[in-house]
């Protein structure tokens, strides 16, 4: 086993742990934990080991590793610390809270992230603290009437049996249904009639999230359907469909697409480094002398390609690495290379140039 | 399914006229609609008429993908390397300036990486890539080896490329004389000028200097 998978290891057994540990303590030593749901805790702490796992190995990655140490060096950098704290509130909001660069992805595909998203925030809001047992709800000494909600064992709100916030609040898991299943739908039904994203699409990357997503919303309304209008017919079956639906997708999490929920938090370390690196100056091509990208970002970039093991550097009296050329050079290089060896086969050709002025005023000395 | 094996890309830029057919054309493909992917370079524009077609070369070792620090550009087991996978890309732009070709672009409207993927809603299915089927000069030629040989007898599709030390190998192949070296070196033209017919424009050029 390799250095980075032992690393990883250790780092998934710690934050297991750490959670095992979290739930004994926050239910009292289990006083508060439901056994029912014991399969939904242990999927769980499964999840996290795999997560962690993933994580890790992922920020050993040489890009990924000087990205992340970049990224919180530039946002903790004392100078820049206090606006980027203002800024980091904006782009929490813009980037995640509306997903406001998926709507200029295109509508439908943002209507349906923005519902799956919320609505699987909610749930899973809902679902943890009361799964561990750091949440439940119970009734005053001798009073039908009201609930107390018990957070880590400690009482704090109370509310009426009967009123609004009780329905609202013990129909949460149906609100996130209610959101999940018309997203999971747009988003089904974008894959099955666009031709783009039918090219590149894969059953366990793109279809079977949707699906597990559908069946644990779709098996929960039925419990609800169940025990409020059916009188609890087939409670018990449909709640063994749900534990495995819902256990099902935990086990998923690290593998597959889920996992983009704990990579997408780099977006905003990045536009961080692109922000910081700007003004920290340009980087110019050794070519045509335009500036092309943030000096920080190419030293960078030479030093991963070196670490990665590419040997991109030029004996060049102009410029130490390719990486100093810019792109729109590279594009011309491309084509006067191969302009250059058909040249060199044909041999020396006299053209006569073309003069636009002197075609223009053909009586004009010049 | 995959892109047939027996078909192959063909790059000629010595042949481009600049027409702009292939960048109308790529719009037209599902998997970037309305978006071109494919690069039309002017090379010195106030001197020269010489311009080339750039689309992805779809390299054996994708650099673009190694220091992607996402992991969001996946290479499909028929050599083709996708767009950025977009639950994933985070738009840092590593791919965009370590592409030795030029070839990714940032669409910073939607924090993505785009790509030409050499159409691949087309060529999964047997089709050419959109801008094969209407480049008018043949600079962009989607087809078998032996069509190629046959239509162009004094040259060979290399697809080795030398950037300085590093060698990059595609799937993508770009026409060169029949005669050795049986490789293109990139970073040669690092100083080089224009290749293709040179003319004089005074006012572009007047402008351009001042």
């Amino acid at each position: 086993m390799g250095h980075e998978a032992s690393k990883a290891i250790r780092w998934g057994l710690f934050t297991t742990t750490v959670l095992a540990v979290l739930i004994v303590v926050g239910s009292r030593n289990l006083a508060h934990f439901d056994a029912a749901l014991v399969g939904y805790t242990f999927a769980t702490l499964f999840a996290v080991f795999g997560i962690t796992y993933r994580y890790v190995m992922w920020l050993q990655r040489p890009p990924t590793a000087l990205y992340w140490r970049r990224g919180w060096q530039v946002f903790l950098d004392r100078r820049y610390l206090l606006g980027n704290l203002r800024v980091l509130v904006w782009r929490l909001l813009a980037v995640f809270a509306s997903n406001n660069f998926i709507w200029r992805r295109g509508r439908k595909r943002w209507a349906a992230h923005w519902l799956i998203m919320w609505g699987c925030v909610l749930a899973a809001l809902i679902t943890f603290p009361l799964v561990f047992g750091w949440v439940h709800f119970d009734m005053p000494a001798g009073d039908f009437e009201h609930y107390v909600v018990y957070v880590l064992g400690f009482p704090t709100m109370t509310f009426p049996v009967e009123g609004v916030l009780a329905f609202l609040v013990f129909h949460g898991l149906v609100w996130a249904a209610l959101l999940v299943i018309p997203g999971v739908m747009i988003a089904m039904h974008r894959r099955m009639r666009d031709h783009g994203a039918g090219a590149v699409q894969q059953f366990g990357e793109d279809f079977l999230p949707l699906i597990l997503l559908f069946a644990i919303s779709v098996t929960g309304l039925m419990l609800t359907a169940s025990y409020t209008w059916m009188r609890g017919y087939a409670f018990d079956f449909l709640a063994i469909l749900h534990a495995i639906a819902v256990i099902l997708t935990l086990l998923w999490l690290p593998f597959g697409k889920f996992f983009h929920i704990l990579q997408r938090p780099a977006q905003i370390g990045v536009a961080f480094y692109r922000d910081i690196g700007g003004r920290a100056g340009l980087a110019a091509c050794a070519r045509c002398g335009q500036e092309y990208a943030t000096r920080m970002q190419i030293d960078d970039l030479i030093e991963v390609e070196r670490r990665l093991g590419y040997r991109y550097e030029l004996g060049d009296g102009q410029a130490d690495h390719y990486q100093r050329v810019c792109p729109q050079c590279r594009r011309a290089m491309l084509a006067i290379a191969q302009g250059m060896l058909w040249s060199s086969a044909r041999g020396p050709v006299v053209e006569p140039m073309f003069d636009i002025a002197t075609m223009m005023s053909p009586q004009q000395e010049r | 399914m995959p892109v047939a094996a027996n078909t192959e890309f063909f790059i000629d830029p010595s042949r481009c006229i600049g027409c702009q057919a292939c960048v109308q054309a790529c719009e037209e493909c599902d998997t970037h609609r309305g978006h071109a992917m494919i690069h039309l370079e002017y090379i010195e524009r106030a001197q020269s008429t010489q311009t080339t077609p750039v689309v992805c070369m779809h390299c054996d070792s994708p650099t673009c993908a190694e220091v992607c620090p996402a992991d969001a550009i996946k290479r499909t087991a028929d050599g083709v390397v996708q767009s950025a996978r977009k639950p994933r890309c985070i738009a840092c732009s590593n791919c965009v300036l370590a592409c030795p070709f030029g070839v990714p672009k940032m669409k910073s409207e939607f924090e993505l990486m785009m790509k030409c993927d050499m159409c691949y809603d087309r060529t999964s299915v047997g089709k050419k890539p959109m801008c094969a089927t209407v480049c008018p000069s043949q600079a962009l030629h989607f087809g078998t080896r032996e069509e190629v040989e046959r239509l162009r007898p004094r040259a060979q599709p290399v697809n080795r490329f030398r950037f300085g030390q590093q060698w990059i190998t595609t799937k993508v192949n770009m026409m060169a004389p029949a005669a050795p070296p049986a490789y293109i070196d990139v970073t040669a033209a690092m100083h080089a000028g224009p290749t293709g017919r040179r003319y004089a424009l005074p006012v572009v050029g007047a402008g351009a200097s001042g």
